[in-house]
């Protein structure tokens, strides 16, 4: 966090000033670290060995917040009989189908529900990413659950995640992640002693955190912890992700995703959305309780903001012109059909793939393999000359005057040259005001495709073509201004905000959301932001004088809130769990909830209140059902659904390791999403023959001083010169074994590609004792290409292409390979030395790593 | 000069005699440096802006003179960054007008090996006759069994995490509009 969110971390120091312990994991000692309590150096792709182990430690000392726990969490909630766990699966939980790699998701719902409905077709899911739908609203579950309050029932969740866990003991953390144990208890003790009434302990993560084929689930792990520890909705607690660019928050609120529409609202999908009424009524589930029983409303109102005057309830508001996805249509996907000469153009925007997306070799042939590429950045980026200057130009895989794609290179706008808001990683939208004009031909996206739609519609006027009509019906008349005919940034953010249709009035937030066609909006998660005509993001009350919520700074989703799920700050009854900790609360003589916060509950609806039972939609939830989202109400400690990879974390081994699993015979996640295909390839981890032949992990991050994959830095004079070379860090012991010299040249081989790099010898890398055996760990930063002021070989080439089957993220925080000295070969040389690793490997075309771990494996145990 | 300028123009007799006996600050203060003025205090405007490189949206103020960044500092106002910016947004000046920012179209037609200049509308125009026609080439009215797709899966896009909400919402709204379906972006990634 030191390192690459500094102005964040800034609150992490206050915190350590007023006696805050902090923690810090990591497979490398960094800026953090030297500023943390304890640092607990860490195998990269073990976390949850690690979590695990601390969910253990309050369980079996029974250190849960008790009554936050029976209150706000699934805890004393009966899952069926028919469940089985990964203890008894050998590491794979009840309903795989082996054929498919996914779960059917019967055997995990709540005891009595097995047949009602919650359960998804996860391949389905995991083919769409849906796990992404659940960022703003839970799965959805039958409100009545059979519950035992006394928590000792042994199908109640409590005692199953006790058994899930059993063996996560601190021996087992120290085996699996070679963390010694005296530290990991240091760190389990510290996180349950400053938790409860008077205490709270928040998570941080970066979003590294995603990218390892059990990523979600590693924050599952986290969220159970912190639930159990009624460290969620309350001030100092939660989870916070530090996302790593301006707005990629707001990048997947309102989407440029293939599986999403703005508000997490799935995109169509042809088998099962074929009409209006079963698009919106899989997000709404009629006959649950929560908050989804407005979804239709949402659904007709973004139809609306997109078809305006031709969009009508006796049409369906055009449902009928909406694109539909037959299955996985995600960037490597889109890659590989690249490579195969499926697609025609590529638009990149802001985006590097070539040097910034894992496999950076296949990402660049695919991008040599289309009719026409359009790039839009700032500048001169590789992924806009790879058919010149590309590592396979060098090795002659791509040919200049052999390579038929033609490229536009747009320059673009910078932040200060035009106006709009970015949402920051706490939900928060901050506007922009435009300083200057954009030089020469630089435009904003917003002036891009504003005109190109503008000339698509002229081109296509008087087509009688049925698949033109959502083009030319298109809600497409946004006010321009200034010399550029620059689109109005403002307008547009009214139409996400959302109006009704017959006066123009903006809307005050989504409540106001119709099914009838009376009300258009963009986003209904951002209305609010526009609410009153008044652009509320724009707000800039200064600090000092509002109070230290800063609720009249921006203007955060949903609702202007900034913690979610905050009614669990207080009580059953609403009354704060203590002076200290005081938030949200329950004012019994104005019979309304109050606090610090915008509450996250009905603001009139008292604790005491309890549903008629049956009753669906928000009127089910009770006084006293805090996670409002959520179908039953509750923080799940199981989740029954909405996660593809199972009801609870399990340690999985990453796609490549040196070592056997541990804890089940299954070795990596047997639902990970993999990509057979020639290009690709897969490392071979144990049980399988040769994975000696890649002895070594490696790891990536940032460096303070660049950004992502450079195109923002090693662009910028100063911060090119605090960074200017490309680096490999490696522990003394490693360099001895491998004969490295600090200041001399390295290069490593996985099955994709060779790099080089410079070698910086250090102690801030430790070789881990794990299983009895000295694994060795090498960090690289990723931000290198061959462009800009300052160039290197690229760590990306190093990762192949195997996603988190959930959101369909790659593994590109872990990966196996070797390491050798002095500088890699050039030219046709570069490709046989790889060549010949994966001939050593056993690697070929059509050599797929096994999925599911053989029984009676190699290895096995 | 007289001699009494002379004296007080001594830095150790300022130590000595003013508000700075530990000598770091006014009393160390050259001539030329009294003279200068900040670069902030001279700017013809200053634009509320926010840091575009990590997520936690630091507060910027960004100086414009002569219709030209003169200057990029952190905005003191922000709950969330407290005036403070680090290396990267530090250097945010640098970005927006750093020598290497390209502000010309570039065109590289198929089988070229050099780039070629192209008039902005002109190339906004052959862009959107080759959408059409990949979409012309590509589109899918319906599935095997009659079921609609309405789309085409021969154009594709991948966005940074950079863009303003409200210009992911027009490209989210045109490709949709298209039939484009494979979008993608940062957030993936």
């Amino acid at each position: 966090m030191a390192e690459a969110h500094p102005v964040g971390f800034q609150w992490v120091m206050e915190a350590k000033r007023r006696g805050a312990k902090v923690f810090h994991v990591d497979p490398r000692f960094t800026r953090t670290s030297a500023l943390a309590d304890t640092y607990l150096p860490i195998r990269a792709g073990t976390d949850i060995a690690l979590l695990g182990g601390v969910v253990r430690y309050i369980l079996e000392n029974e250190l849960d917040f008790r009554e936050y726990v029976l209150a706000y969490t699934n805890a004393a909630t009966i899952v069926s009989d028919q469940f089985v766990d990964t203890e008894d699966g050998d590491g794979i939980f009840s309903g795989f189908k082996p054929e498919t790699g996914t779960y059917d998701q019967t055997s995990w719902q709540y005891a009595g529900q097995e047949n009602g409905g919650g359960a998804e077709d996860t391949e389905e899911a995991r083919e769409t990413a849906a796990g992404l739908r659940h960022e703003s609203h839970g799965s959805p579950i039958p409100g009545v659950v059979r519950r035992d309050e006394t928590l000792q029932h042994p199908n109640c969740v409590y005692q199953i995640l006790k058994r899930h866990y059993a063996r996560y003991t601190p021996e087992m953390v120290e085996r699996v992640c070679g963390i010694p144990q005296e530290k990991f208890l240091e760190l389990a003790r510290a996180w349950t002693e400053n938790s409860g009434r008077e205490r709270t302990g928040v998570l941080i993560y970066s979003v590294g955190w995603t990218q390892h084929s059990v990523g979600v689930q590693y924050i599952r792990t986290g969220a159970i912890i912190q639930s159990l520890l009624g460290n969620i909705g309350r001030p100092g607690g939660g989870v916070l992700a530090l996302r790593g660019h301006a707005s990629i928050q707001g990048s997947t609120d309102i989407p440029t995703l293939f599986n999403l529409l703005p508000g997490y609202l799935p995109m169509p999908h042809h088998a099962t959305h074929p009409t209006f009424d079963a698009w919106a009524s899989s997000i709404r589930h009629p006959g649950q309780k929560g908050y989804w029983g407005h979804a239709r409303a949402y659904c007709a109102s973004l139809l609306k903001a997109y078809w305006g005057d031709k969009a009508t309830p006796e049409n369906d508001f055009c449902y009928g012109y909406m694109p539909r996805l037959t299955g996985d249509h995600g960037t490597y996907q889109q890659v590989l059909n690249m490579i195969d000469g499926k697609v025609k153009g590529y638009f990149l925007l802001g985006q590097n793939p070539a040097v910034g997306s894992a496999h950076g070799r296949a990402q660049r042939l695919g991008m040599a393999n289309l009719d026409w590429l359009v790039v839009r950045d700032l500048f001169m980026i590789e992924s806009a000359t790879f058919w010149k200057n590309a590592p396979e130009v060098a090795t002659g895989e791509i040919v200049p005057e052999q390579c038929r794609t033609e490229v536009f290179f747009l320059p673009a706008a910078s932040h200060v040259e035009k106006e709009g808001t970015f949402t920051q990683t706490q939900r928060l939208l901050q506007w922009r005001e435009k300083a200057v004009e954009p030089p020469g031909d630089c435009r904003s996206e917003l002036w891009f495709f504003y005109h190109l739609g503008r000339k698509l519609r002229e081109k296509l006027a008087g087509s009688d073509k049925p698949r033109d009509r959502a083009l030319l019906d298109l809600a497409w008349d946004y006010p321009t201004e200034g010399p550029l005919a620059e689109p109005s940034a403002e307008a547009v953010l009214r139409e996400i905000n959302g109006f009704e249709v017959a006066t123009g009035r903006p809307l005050g937030g989504f409540t106001e959301a119709r099914d009838d066609g009376s009300t258009a909006m963009g986003c209904w998660i951002y209305s609010g932001v526009y609410a009153d005509g008044v652009n509320q993001a724009a707000r800039r009350k200064p600090r000092h004088e509002q109070n230290w919520v800063a609720g009249e700074w921006g203007w955060a989703w949903p609702a202007n809130r900034r913690t979610l799920y905050n009614r669990a700050s207080a009580d059953r009854e609403g009354r704060p769990w203590s002076e200290r900790k005081k938030y949200v609360w329950w004012d019994e003589e104005k019979g309304e909830w109050t606090g610090y916060d915008v509450p996250d509950f009905e603001k009139t609806k008292p604790p005491s209140y309890r549903p008629a039972p049956g009753t669906s939609g928000p009127e089910g939830i009770a006084g006293d059902d805090a996670f409002v989202m959520q179908g039953d109400g509750k923080a799940w400690l199981y989740a029954p659904t909405g996660v593809v990879d199972g009801p609870m974390p399990t340690h999985y081994e990453p796609a490549e390791s040196p070592l056997r699993n541990p804890l089940y015979r299954q070795q990596a996640n047997p639902t990970r999403k993999v990509y057979p295909h020639p290009v690709n390839s897969v490392n071979p981890s144990p049980p399988e023959e040769h994975s000696q032949v890649f002895p070594y992990v490696f790891t990536v991050s940032r460096l303070t001083e660049h950004h992502t994959a450079g195109g923002m830095s090693r662009t910028v004079p100063p911060l090119a010169e605090l960074q200017p070379e490309m680096f490999v860090e490696v522990s003394p012991e490693l360099a001895a074994e491998a004969g490295l010299t600090h200041l001399g040249w390295a290069h490593l081989v996985s099955g994709r590609a060779v790099i080089e790099a410079k070698v910086l010898v250090t102690d801030r890398l430790t070789p881990l004792r794990v299983e009895d055996r000295i694994i060795h760990q090498v960090w690289l930063p990723y931000h290198f290409g061959f462009e800009g002021l300052v160039t290197g070989d690229s760590a990306n080439d190093l990762f192949g292409i195997t996603l988190d089957p959930n959101v369909l993220i790659q593994e590109s925080k872990v990966g196996t390979c070797d390491v050798r000295p002095g500088r890699r070969p050039t030219g046709a040389a570069l490709r046989e030395l790889v060549e010949d690793y994966r001939r050593r490997a056993g690697i070929t075309p059509e050599r797929h790593a096994p999925v599911v771990t053989p029984a009676d494996g190699e290895g096995a145990r | 000069m007289g001699i009494r300028t002379f004296i007080e123009g001594w830095p150790v007799y300022r130590q000595l005699t003013g508000t700075d006996p530990l000598g770091r600050g006014a009393a160390a203060q050259s001539e030329r440096s009294a003279e200068l003025t900040a670069r902030t205090e001279t700017a013809d405007r200053v634009a509320r802006s926010v840091c575009p490189y990590c997520a936690v949206g630091c507060g910027q103020r960004v100086y414009v003179q002569d219709g030209r960044v003169t200057q990029i500092e952190g905005d003191w106002d922000s709950p969330i960054s407290r005036g403070r910016l680090c290396p990267k947004g530090a250097a945010s000046k640098s970005l927006v007008t750093s020598p290497l920012r390209q502000t010309k179209v570039r065109y590289r037609r198929p089988y070229g090996t050099e780039w070629e200049d192209l008039d902005l509308d002109v190339a906004l125009d052959m862009i959107a006759d080759r959408v059409l026609a990949a979409r012309e080439q590509t589109w899918e009215d319906v599935d095997d069994e009659g079921r609609p797709l309405n789309r085409t899966l021969g154009i594709s896009s991948l966005g940074g995490a950079t863009l303003d909400n409200e210009e992911n919402y027009l490209i989210k709204k045109l490709f949709t509009a298209m039939g484009a379906l494979q979008i993608e972006n940062q957030a993936r990634i």
